[in-house]
């Protein structure tokens, strides 16, 4: 204590106290007052720099990091402490480090981002006349103002995208169909439709921009973030008797931080981990399981094919018609392409994905025509006498006639399948460790959701941190109360009623629609009907699924 | 604070050097008070500024009060202990302090360290709750507490963040530290005045540890009663989130006496805010509303 108050009282700036301690004072004080200047005084080779590519190739791993850390202190605290580690490279998590970059108030957090993919690092860019990559996501107007926000939508429409603003549902009975249009519910959009390496290029754009601006000034110095380009191989989570086993107090600050172990050998500390993806087989998250988060959830017998197909002209409108097995979604992504997710039965995604490719193009133009039932009629009100007399509060949309969508005239990519299933974290959050996106919750493509539900998490997540760092908190610190006595427990709160309620609407409507019953066709009809007739309804469900709310029917 | 309140508050205290002890203002108050005897079986007077203190004690330190807070003090960190509520309002109270300091201090809101260079002290730290957040803000803290166990605490915990480990604890009183001269940008003390035996004393001392122009920072319970039916009633005796006899409704200063005590101390208060609590959310914000929890910004007059 005697030490410290000598330190004190000669008020030097932070940064500069690391030289004069160093000389005098006891190594144990040096190393705590460095373990937080060791970023302030070492930023521009540690940052992520598009015209330094080199000094990244001479980075494979950490290793040689840890080098110059030890040869810069002579101390034995030579594995590197990050305010955040991001597992992944992904867009749910690259939206997160994006969004952090774009708040002053976050700017100086230090991010690690641990992924193997080269696409990270080497920088290539996505050309005109790339083939359209079959993995799209809708995105929902809420998440374009949230790339809007961070400033990464402008590389977004520097390639392909499609802005849709009319959508159409109907089912395989022929009882009934549904039109929606943007001008319903007064917007000028119902959502975009965009490849998930345009977002993810997009993003690292954008996180470059905010490193290397071109004045190099000062504010952008701050944002630290190195990338680990390998694996996560295993972390330890302080728990109270790690914490208080920890001898010296250097080592106890230490244990209080999760600690990660990589595949590479490297290790590093982390006052936050944030994992968001899966395997990309489809298993369980890795940081998920490690800190003993637990799941609920259930496979749809149901997997989706997905691939890209051509059209003679542009299409401009979501096409979704549900039929037995499943629906089969047309949507548009621009250039006269249009993306399908056709979800059926396992054993015919398999058949699909490997038959004939105009096997395929005649099976999906049978799907989206007279396959399985009839045509819907038109409905068209304002034709009668009595609506003259009665005139209920129908939007436009409602006088649209049924229409055919656009016929596929070949297909343009490779396609993929997947299984679906439901999956719901039972906490979002534990001490340490937060889940976002997909690790947190999938759902059943059938209302393009998922990723926004991600999107929506990340920023929910960010603007928490900057909460806290607002009021001096540990980000990392979690209690295990109703009460939001934490960050953590605050982003789970947020986050985690909007995405139950939107998890229990898609796989309500799963469910509804796996059942092929005479009355209950009716009843759903009946329903379809209602929702395209009744314009407060139906401006409530565009509003959802835009986004806007976060829970539907509660205004 | 309005003009009419100032004046008020002057009869106020013209009626207390009379009325020997007990604050009576009116005769509806007097009722209330009357009332409120019968029902509080520990109310004990506390002599206000205008009563002459005994001279044998030079510091504001109250013994009893001292002890309650020791028998507790292990379980500071524990969000889920008799601190709680402590915990759950922490954020709203940094609020407003990062707040009113940025404003004064001419610092940027927006900046992640806005007190870097400045130099705090946390009188009645306790286990540090304060001072940590502080801390991570930027600025050089002292926390200091009579208690010795809760420094011991504090300082265990601060021991797990590099950044809190920069805060210097020490088991001393406010007015110790006046001895030894010593002056800080701002002088915090949160929740600390109605646990002292002498707060007009307590106030000078505070007043003495403030830079010329500095910052000052109080918060308590305010005297009403409403305080009484939430703070002492529902906390206590109701809702269990404070150990029973925490607080003595007789000690709670309204935000008038608090005023003119700061002003005899040379600190004129600039802001005042209160803290609500809403039961369905559980969460606390800060309000205009001074009648249960109050947080009050004064300036030390500059020299």
């Amino acid at each position: 204590m005697v030490c410290l108050c000598y330190a004190k009282e000669k008020e030097v700036p932070l940064s500069l106290s690391c030289s004069i301690v160093r000389g005098d004072m006891s190594r144990f004080i040096a190393t705590r007052r460095l373990a937080s200047n060791i970023f302030v005084s070492k930023s521009a080779t540690r940052t992520f720099c598009n015209d330094a590519p080199s000094k990244l190739n001479d980075v494979p791993h950490g290793s040689q990091f840890n080098k110059e850390l030890e040869d810069e202190q002579g101390f034995t605290n030579d594995i590197p402490q990050y305010d955040i580690a991001i597992v992944g490279g992904g867009m749910v998590g690259m939206a997160l480090a994006c969004s952090l970059a774009s708040m002053p108030l976050t700017k100086q957090l230090s991010i690690a981002i641990i992924d193997s993919n080269p696409a990270l690092t080497n920088g290539s860019s996505i050309k005109k006349d790339d083939p359209p990559d079959p993995r799209v996501s809708t995105v929902t107007p809420a998440t374009i103002s949230l790339f809007k926000g961070i400033g990464a939508w402008q590389y977004v429409e520097q390639h392909r995208h499609a802005y849709f603003d009319r959508m159409q549902v109907w089912d395989y009975t022929g009882f009934g169909y549904t039109r929606y249009n943007a001008r319903d519910a007064d917007k000028d959009v119902l959502g975009c439709v965009v490849e998930n390496k345009v977002l993810h290029k997009s993003l690292l754009s954008c996180l470059q921009i905010h490193l290397t601006d071109g004045n190099k000034t000062e504010q952008n110095k701050d944002f630290k973030k190195t990338i680990y380009p390998t694996r996560l191989s295993s972390m330890s989570l302080p728990t109270r008797s790690s914490v208080s086993a920890a001898g010296a107090s250097q080592s106890k600050s230490l244990a209080n931080l999760a600690k990660l172990e990589l595949s590479d050998g490297t290790n590093l500390y982390a006052k936050l981990v944030v994992s968001f993806n899966v395997g990309a087989d489809g298993s369980k998250s890795h940081v998920r399981e490690l800190a003993g988060i637990k799941t609920t959830g259930w496979n749809y017998s149901q997997s989706a094919v997905i691939c890209t197909v051509e059209h003679s002209a542009e299409n401009f409108c979501a096409w979704q018609r549900f039929l037995p097995a499943g629906p089969i979604a047309l949507l548009p992504i621009g250039d006269n392409f249009s993306n399908i997710v056709w979800t059926m039965s396992p054993k015919e995604a398999s058949n699909h994905k490997i038959m004939s490719e105009d096997d395929f193009v005649k099976a999906v133009n049978h799907a989206l025509d007279f396959g399985y039932g009839p045509h819907p009629e038109s409905q068209v009100f304002g034709s009668g006498v009595l609506s003259s007399f009665f005139r209920p509060d129908v939007t436009s949309s409602a006088n649209e006639g049924f229409e055919l969508p656009p016929k596929v005239v070949k297909v343009a990519s490779q396609r993929m399948a997947f299984p679906l299933s439901l999956m719901h974290a039972n906490q979002y959050a534990s001490k340490r460790v937060v889940l976002i996106g997909d690790a947190a919750h999938t759902v059943h493509p059938l209302a393009g959701q998922g990723v926004n539900m991600g999107y929506g998490d990340a920023a929910s997540l960010s603007n928490v941190i900057a909460d806290g760092v607002a009021v001096g908190s540990d980000i990392g610190t979690w209690h295990g109360s109703y009460v939001q006595v934490t960050l953590l427990k605050k982003y789970e709160a947020d986050r985690k009623t909007a995405n139950i309620t939107m998890m229990a609407v898609l796989d309500g409507f799963q469910k509804a629609y796996s059942v092929d019953f005479g009355p209950l066709n009716i009843l759903r009809a009946a329903a379809f009907n209602g929702a395209n007739v009744f314009a407060p309804l139906k401006k409530n469900i565009i509003s959802y699924a835009s986004g806007e709310r976060r829970l539907p029917f509660l205004s | 604070m309005s003009r009419t309140m100032f004046t008020r508050s002057l009869y106020q205290l013209q009626n207390l050097s009379r009325s020997n002890g007990l604050s009576l203002h009116s005769s509806s108050t007097n009722f209330k008070h009357a009332v409120l005897a019968a029902f509080q079986p520990l109310l004990h007077s506390r002599p206000y500024a205008n009563n002459p203190q005994p001279a044998a004690s030079a510091s504001s330190v109250d013994q009893a009060e001292l002890a309650k807070f020791a028998a507790i003090a292990e379980s500071w960190w524990d969000a889920e202990g008799p601190f709680k509520p402590l915990h759950v309002m922490n954020p709203t109270r940094l609020t407003f302090i990062r707040s009113t300091l940025c404003r004064h201090f001419g610092k940027d809101p927006f900046s992640a360290r806005p007190f870097e260079g400045l130099k705090f002290i946390d009188v009645g730290c306790g286990g540090g709750i304060l001072s940590e957040p502080l801390a991570r803000m930027g600025a050089s803290v002292t926390g200091i507490d009579a208690v010795e166990k809760n420094i011991k605490i504090a300082q265990v915990h601060a021991d797990l963040d590099p950044v809190a480990s920069s805060i210097e604890y020490r088991c001393t009183t406010a007015e110790n530290l006046v001895e030894e001269q010593m002056k800080f940008d701002a002088v915090i003390a949160l929740e600390v005045i109605e646990h002292v035996a002498n707060p007009d004393g307590f106030c000078k001392s505070l007043s003495a540890l403030t830079k010329p122009h500095g910052a000052t920072i109080i918060s308590t319970i305010n005297r009403s009663m409403r305080a009484y039916a939430t703070a002492i009633v529902a906390a206590e005796y109701i809702l269990h989130w404070l150990p029973k006899g925490t607080h003595q409704w007789s000690s709670f200063l309204t935000p008038e006496e608090l005023v003119l005590t700061l002003q005899r101390a040379s600190i004129s208060v600039e802001e005042m805010a209160g803290f609500a609590y809403d039961p369905l959310t559980g969460q606390w914000s800060l309000t205009d509303d001074i009648s249960v929890n109050f947080i009050a910004f004064g300036i030390k007059n500059s020299e």
